[in-house]
């Protein structure tokens, strides 16, 4: 299935989690903010879902340092 | 009669008026006197345009007199929204104690600042504490520094740790959001919470600003409406590559500004 990721397109398995593509991506969900079709994903309840074709990702990532 | 300014008000004098004879007038504890940005010792004739500023020694500027030199200096309509808005601060580290202090600065009417910590030796490298501050909690060193350096800017502390649950009542009704904790997890939980629940307040939030690369790989960036995002996006503090006060600050400095501009009707980026 295709959907675009921080704004470009991308081909993943179909039915694939957000959790299954942190991993892919090695991202840790805790330091991410994820905007799933212009939603704010709350990231307790956000590692089950799946993605679906035309899907809209926005992943941000926080390193740290402050 | 000329038209000079005392202390950065119009002030019309007749011709031949002297400086000591202005001083007499209108301030006569005053002892230090500074013509066109030259302090002076003698006396002289004043001539039209001149800029006369008249210091008294250890005594602090009323609430009016620091609102009229601010005004003077910001304009009055730019001024007045300064002076009116409300800024909440997420962390009192590196980036919230050098946020916090030119907002203070240019006179940001309310700051709400939260944190937890308290000031330890290893935080003199980066962050705006002295060294007698050593033990005590961030909130209240930065408050009395803040203090010192506008004590008519209302200062608003809480000594606690920030998230999802309590973080829309400390920071009520604020008019920009800033995130400035040090921990990526931190990070992401406050843009996350504070997108989910006041997706109408402006978020100014940081990520990569370590070590002692080019000032100018630090940029604001828009994220999405209302996000907007400072930092170099890359550079993780780590072994080998600490967080340093020059970057740190530039990242702060960048945060302060975006938060001036949104305050000020304009786009960040």
């Amino acid at each position: 299935m295709n959907l675009r990721i921080n704004g470009q397109q991308h081909t993943l398995e179909k039915g694939v989690t957000i959790n299954r593509l942190l991993t892919q991506l090695e991202l840790q969900p805790e330091r991410v903010v994820l905007e799933l079709n212009h939603q704010i994903l709350d990231m307790a309840e956000s590692l089950n879902i799946e993605l679906h074709e035309n899907d809209q990702l926005e992943i941000i990532q926080f390193v740290g340092g402050g | 009669m000329i038209h000079i300014l005392l202390n950065e008000q119009p002030l019309e004098v007749p011709h031949g008026t002297r400086l000591h004879q202005l001083r007499n007038q209108q301030q006569a504890d005053a002892d230090l006197l500074i013509i066109n940005g030259f302090p002076t010792g003698g006396d002289c004739q004043l001539t039209d345009g001149d800029q006369v500023i008249m210091i008294t020694r250890g005594v602090v500027p009323s609430a009016e007199q620091l609102e009229s030199l601010m005004m003077a200096r910001h304009t009055p309509g730019v001024h007045k929204r300064i002076a009116r808005s409300r800024v909440g601060i997420a962390g009192a580290g590196g980036l919230g104690s050098n946020i916090a202090i030119p907002l203070a600065r240019v006179g940001v009417g309310e700051l709400i600042i939260a944190d937890f910590d308290v000031v330890e030796p290893s935080n003199l490298n980066r962050q705006q504490y002295f060294i007698d501050q050593i033990g005590q909690p961030k909130v209240v060193a930065l408050k009395d520094n803040l203090q010192r350096i506008n004590p008519y800017v209302k200062v608003s502390t809480h000594h606690c740790r920030v998230n999802a649950q309590n973080l829309r009542e400390i920071f009520a009704n604020v008019d920009v959001m800033v995130e400035a904790f040090d921990a990526p997890d931190q990070k992401a939980m406050l843009t996350a919470s504070h997108l989910q629940q006041a997706s109408t307040c402006p978020l100014v939030a940081a990520s990569g600003m370590a070590g002692y690369e080019a000032s100018n790989s630090i940029r604001t960036q828009k994220v999405r409406e209302n996000f907007y995002l400072i930092g170099d996006q890359k550079t993780a503090a780590r072994p080998g590559c600490g967080l340093m006060a020059p970057r740190v600050a530039i990242a702060a400095n960048h945060q302060a500004n975006a938060v001036l501009r949104l305050l000020l009707g304009e786009e960040p980026e």
